[in-house]
């Protein structure tokens, strides 16, 4: 019983009270840089999800087998595996978003997310926790991926996933796309509120 | 001359930090005083410097369509390209690995003052970045490389130690609202700063 309260813990704790993004800040380069729009941050957060999870579960197969001088080689060789299968899946089957994404998609290799819940929790624990805390760790940077997407976009193009949102009346009245939403430091502004909105809730995680 | 362009385009208007927001965890994590941060931008910068050219040799003469051509005409049509981020994340991190036994063999000094720093470059996505911009874009030589990356290097250096200033002043001086305190603030200025660099975009050198 005892058990199964930590691996729910283990499964959503990393939604809110320790998300990897806005309280460990770890992976924040492609928060910022793939969410202008919504659908390409949804694709991203899947693929973390994916590769974060099972990256998990192999290290944590091989975590007694593993010497430690060589671990970072080790971890980085899986996780470079399991992105470039992503990567290909993605360019067969959404060619549109891994053009979009370019780059970022290879850099979830160097994602701190990655490595820090490798050498975090996979290193000392079971393969299904790990899966788990893969799961929910991913889930929790997904969240605020399109939490930051879905602002970028509504505010910066009036759309939402490519379909007009905002009514076109709004705009006979007077209203503007606001272009700035679309450049990257405005992604830095929107992740700066909801670390402010979540830690005046969260009063503990406040630092002085 | 085409080389010093491309090297100070990689400084302002390609900063890896203000423009493409690579290498932004440690950024964040280790801004706190100029001291390290100054160390970890120099790190950073030499490993940039080492790794672009060696990636781009493995990318024109081992991974991309036909590169294997000198092995002999039967290898013309094979394309390893698939393999490039396996390949270049090995080199960084065999890179990383030789870099700090090099400086703790010869200079103990910076070793410790640089710590923990060295192996987490491994995972400081502006070097990969700067890797897999380079094969993006299709540079003319190795020295094009080189430039590139000491550029990337030199910009990300810049924005590090300019924020572990402000940083440090901010601590002593001003009544930031609780919530905000720390990641949340820093935050915000960068997003300042890049503000700041988006105005260098229009310029051509």
């Amino acid at each position: 019983m005892a058990d199964k309260v930590k691996n729910i813990d283990v499964l959503f704790n990393p939604l809110s009270k320790n998300n990897p993004v806005v309280v460990q800040v770890l992976g924040i380069c492609s928060v910022l840089a793939v969410t202008a729009k919504l659908e390409p941050a949804i694709v991203m957060g899947v693929s973390v999800i994916a590769v974060l999870a099972f990256a998990n579960v192999i290290i944590s197969l091989l975590r007694n087998t593993i010497p430690t001088n060589i671990r970072i080689i080790v971890q980085l060789v899986v996780v470079a595996g399991l992105v470039v299968i992503v990567d290909q899946v993605l360019k067969a089957y959404a060619y549109d978003a891994s053009k979009q994404l370019s780059v970022f998609i290879g850099l979830i290799i160097t994602n701190c997310i990655l490595m820090g819940r490798l050498e975090a929790f996979a290193m000392g624990n079971k393969p299904w926790p790990s899966f788990l805390d893969g799961i929910g760790n991913g889930a929790g940077y997904a969240v605020i991926l399109v939490i930051v997407g879905f602002f970028r976009e509504l505010l910066g193009s009036g759309t939402l996933l490519g379909y007009q949102v905002i009514p076109e009346s709004f705009y006979e009245a007077g209203y503007v796309n606001n272009g700035l939403m679309i450049l990257p430091p405005m992604a830095l502004i929107v992740v700066a509120c909801i670390i402010w909105v979540q830690r005046s809730i969260n009063k503990d995680l406040q630092e002085d | 001359m085409e080389n010093f362009n491309i090297f100070i385009r990689s400084i302002f208007v390609d900063n890896m930090i203000f423009a493409y927001f690579l290498g932004m965890c440690s950024f964040i994590a280790v801004s706190k005083n100029v001291k390290t941060a100054f160390g970890l931008g120099i790190a950073v910068t030499f490993m940039l410097v080492v790794t672009l050219p060696v990636n781009y040799l493995l990318q024109t003469y081992v991974l991309s369509a036909g590169a294997l051509q000198w092995l002999g005409p039967e290898f013309a049509d094979v394309d390893l390209s698939f393999l490039s981020l396996i390949m270049f994340i090995a080199v960084i991190a065999s890179m990383t690995q030789l870099v700090e036994m090099a400086v703790e063999k010869y200079s103990p000094a910076l070793y410790s003052s640089l710590g923990i720093f060295l192996p987490l470059i491994a995972v400081n996505c502006a070097i990969l970045g700067g890797s897999l911009f380079m094969q993006q874009r299709d540079f003319p030589s190795v020295w094009t490389a080189v430039c590139a990356g000491g550029g990337w290097g030199l910009g990300w250096l810049l924005a590090i130690t300019a924020i572990a200033a402000i940083r440090e002043r901010l601590a002593e001086y001003s009544n930031i609202p609780k919530p905000l305190r720390g990641v949340g603030i820093t935050f915000i200025l960068t997003a300042l700063m890049g503000i700041a660099f988006m105005s260098f975009l229009g310029i051509k050198i």
